[in-house]
Formats: structure tokens, sequence, C-alpha cells
């Protein structure tokens, strides 16, 4: 084991709940603030700022190959996260059980973003180089949920901005499979499987600054 | 449940507002919500309803259904969005009603009552936001259907709230890409979730799959949904 793998389990085993579980090296500034924005978004509900932030984004937005790219990024991440975890941890039956399922989920998802971007004449990013720090079930299903209800968020922030109305039913249907996915690893924690009446949105700068820790390079 | 204390038989919102600070700061999320999607509805419009999903050949049709002749059972509701949020709210109704008179019956304790109760909290609060949502789009909120539902045992409870949340996430699934405006759409996508969480949680309790349809949720139409619903409307 690395010097750096050592310090992702000692954070994790320092765990807190939620991405300052992670928090196992210097963060930027952007980094700290994404992390308070999501903080707040999962507190407050992010309904209300949601269509600021989703006309800020169009102007910048590089069309629905962009986001498309942008839900792939995240599940190449989800998908390297859950084999990791199954390869790695020893987790009881009951968890395997349910994460094999998410695994193989992940992967449609990936698998069907991929071709969509191609048949779309774009070019699908490749699968980020990621790093997790958890060292056991405990440590694993905390960041889990974390990573399944921020999954929730993107998708639901950034499906309003796709042109084609036909992407936009497909986001939603992986937008449905994320929540249940978040409320499976949730009652398996015992925490409350819809804390919200409303599930936030995330933007895809907020999105893409929280899920930095995992990605290297 | 971590955060789900059991509050007595008889308590209300607003007792356990005085009392919980946790069950505080979630009502004031909950209204926060409501106040906040109804202000951003303001300025969208009622327009016509002109979209239609279509299913082509690329690789993600598996998900995309043509349910333009079937969501016409939507029209009794209004036109465009306006039509589908009272859809949305007619199905909100039903599905509060459901959870209290769940609560009512008594057939649940302890963590299973709490989740009953959160979850019925959460079709409250969605209830509260698409009547509000609709009054500020100028146009009549639905009214409330009367409901009945064969409350018999703790067990097919479960199972027929399971039914429920499951039909009303793919209700709202069928209708996204219909949606006008996106503040609307994104109000949908947001309760969509939720109605999700709740399917995949209930489904766990009854032993079935968290993902029934696999990888892609399928969608369900207007018609489906109004037909899956009707055995529990009365008058």
């Amino acid at each position: 084991m690395g010097q750096h793998q050592q310090t992702q389990v000692a954070a994790a085993q320092a765990a807190a709940p939620g991405l300052e579980a992670v928090e196992f090296e210097p963060l930027s500034r952007g980094a700290l603030i994404a992390r308070g924005a999501l903080g707040a978004a999962a507190l407050y509900g992010a309904v209300a700022a949601g269509p600021l932030v989703r006309r800020a984004f169009a102007q910048s937005s590089g069309g629905d190959i962009e986001i498309l790219n942008f839900a792939l990024t995240l599940e190449y991440l989800e998908a390297a996260f859950y084999d990791k975890a199954l390869a790695e941890v020893d987790l009881s039956s009951e968890t395997k059980e349910f994460a094999q399922t998410i695994l193989d989920d992940e992967n449609e998802h990936v698998a069907a973003l991929a071709k969509t971007i191609k048949s779309l004449g774009g070019k699908a990013v490749a699968a980020p180089m990621v790093k997790f720090p958890f060292s056991d079930e405990a440590a694993f299903l905390e960041l889990a949920q974390t990573f399944e209800d921020t999954g929730v968020s993107a998708y639901d922030g950034a499906a309003p901005m796709l042109e084609s109305k036909e992407l936009l039913a497909t986001a939603g249907s992986i937008v449905q499979v994320e929540a249940r996915h978040a409320a499976r690893v949730r009652l398996a924690r015992n925490e409350q499987p819809a804390p919200n009446a409303f599930d936030p949105t995330l933007t895809q700068a907020q999105v893409l600054k929280a899920v930095k820790p995992f990605i290297q390079a | 449940m971590s955060d789900t204390t059991t509050p007595e038989e008889n308590d209300t919102a607003l007792t356990r507002l005085t009392r919980d600070p946790i069950s505080r700061r979630r009502f004031v999320v909950a209204a926060g919500g409501t106040t906040a999607l109804s202000a951003l509805l303001v300025a969208c419009g009622d327009d016509d309803d002109g979209s239609t999903t279509s299913s082509g050949d690329d690789s993600m049709s598996t998900t995309s259904t043509d349910m333009g002749a079937s969501n016409d059972a939507i029209a009794q509701f209004g036109k465009g969005d306006i039509g589908i949020l009272n859809y949305a709210l007619t199905l909100e109704y039903i599905e509060d009603d459901f959870y209290k008179d769940v609560i009512a019956s008594g057939l649940f304790k302890g963590d299973d009552l709490a989740l009953i109760r959160k979850f019925g909290q959460s079709e409250a609060a969605h209830v509260a936001a698409l009547t509000q949502t609709v009054s500020k789009l100028g146009a009549k909120p639905a009214p409330k259907p009367k409901t009945k539902f064969p409350l018999d045992d703790a067990q097919s409870v479960l199972e027929l709230a399971a039914t429920v949340e499951n039909l009303g996430a793919a209700a709202y699934l069928g209708q996204a890409p219909r949606i006008k405006s996106d503040e609307v759409l994104g109000a949908a996508l947001s309760i969509h979730a939720v109605e999700a969480r709740h399917a995949a949680a209930l489904n766990t309790l009854v032993d079935k799959s968290f993902v029934p349809d696999g990888a892609f949720a399928k969608p369900a139409d207007a018609k489906t949904v109004l037909d899956s619903v009707q055995p529990f409307l009365v008058g």
C-alpha cells in the first residue's frame, strides 16, 4: 500500500459524515467552496437556486454532447467505485448483493452514454483515473451514499439543459435509477432513504468540484 | 432509522415543530422549497401541448416510448404544463391520502411508522407546492379526489405503498420530456427523484428489487397511471 493510499485510509477511518470524510489532501479554494455549496444544497434544498444556476450553465454549455460527457464521467467514477469496493473490501453478503446490482447498472449507464455520444458524432471522454478512501464496509457505504445523492442532484441539475427530448427521457430514466441506488444505500446505513421532499439539484461546476478529490491527474 | 424518533399517535406536524429542532428545520426546508418553487413559476406561461416523445433507433431508444396518444388522457387536467401539473397534483393527492389513512389505521409502529410519516410529509409538501404553482400560473388546481384504500394488514399495505410509489415515479418520468418550462421541469425532476427513493425503499422492505426495471427506469403514460389508480377513487 502506497503512502498516498494510507493517507486516504487514515482519513476514512477518521470519518465524519459526507464529503468531509474524504478530505485527505489539501484542497483548492474552489473545492472548498463547492463542498460548502453541496452542504448548503443538501440542507436547504437547491430547488430555489436551480433556474439561476441553470441559466449560468447554459451560457457556457457545449450542448447535449458536453452534458452527456459530464454524465459519462460521473458514471465512470461510480462504476470504478463499486468495482473497487467489491474487489477490495470485505462486504457483508447483503451489501455485496446490492453493490453488485448497482455496479451492473452503472456499467450499463456507461455503455449507453458512450454509445450515444458516438452516435451523435461526439467523442466520449475517457474513464478518469480514480482513487477512493475506503477500507471497510462502513466507509464504503458512507461514500456510496455521497456519490449516489450527488449523482441524483447532478442529473437533475443538468437534465433541463438538454436540447433533445429523447435524451431528456433517457437522463430521467437514469436519474430515477440513481435515486433508487441512493435510497438503497441509505437504508443499509439506517439513514432516511428520502431525506428531503424535494431532491436538491447541483450545477455541473458544483458536481465536478465535489468529485475532484477522487479523480487523479 | 437514525433520525426518526417515533412521535405519539396523535402527534401533529405542528407540535413536533415546537419540540424537535430537526423536524423544525425539515419543515423550513419543505416550506422554503414550496415557496421558491411557486415564485419561480410565476413567470412561466401555459402554452399548448405540441411535444411528444418519439422512439428512435439510436442507442438509447430502449428507454423512450411513444406516449403521444396515451397521454391524451391528461387533457382533462388542462393544456400543456398546467395539465401535467394538475395530473401530478391528482396523483400526489392520492398518495397523501393513502399515507394519512395508513397512519390512522394503526397497522404500523416504530421505525416503519416513522418512515411512513416521513414519506407522507413529503407527499403533503408536493401537494402544497403543486397547488400553489398551478394557482400562481393563473389556473385552477385540480380538485382533491375522494379515495379509499384496502388497509387489511401491514404486509399488504407496504406492498400497496410500493406499487403506488413505483407508479408515481413512472408517471413523473413519463411526463418529464413533455414539460415546456425549464422551471416546471426542474421541479418535476426533483419530485421524481423523491418518488423513486420512496419506491426503492418500499421495494426493499417487501423483498422486491429496488431497481425493478434494471438500469433504465421505465416511464408510464397518463392513461396507464390513471387506470391503475382508478380502484382507489370513490364516486
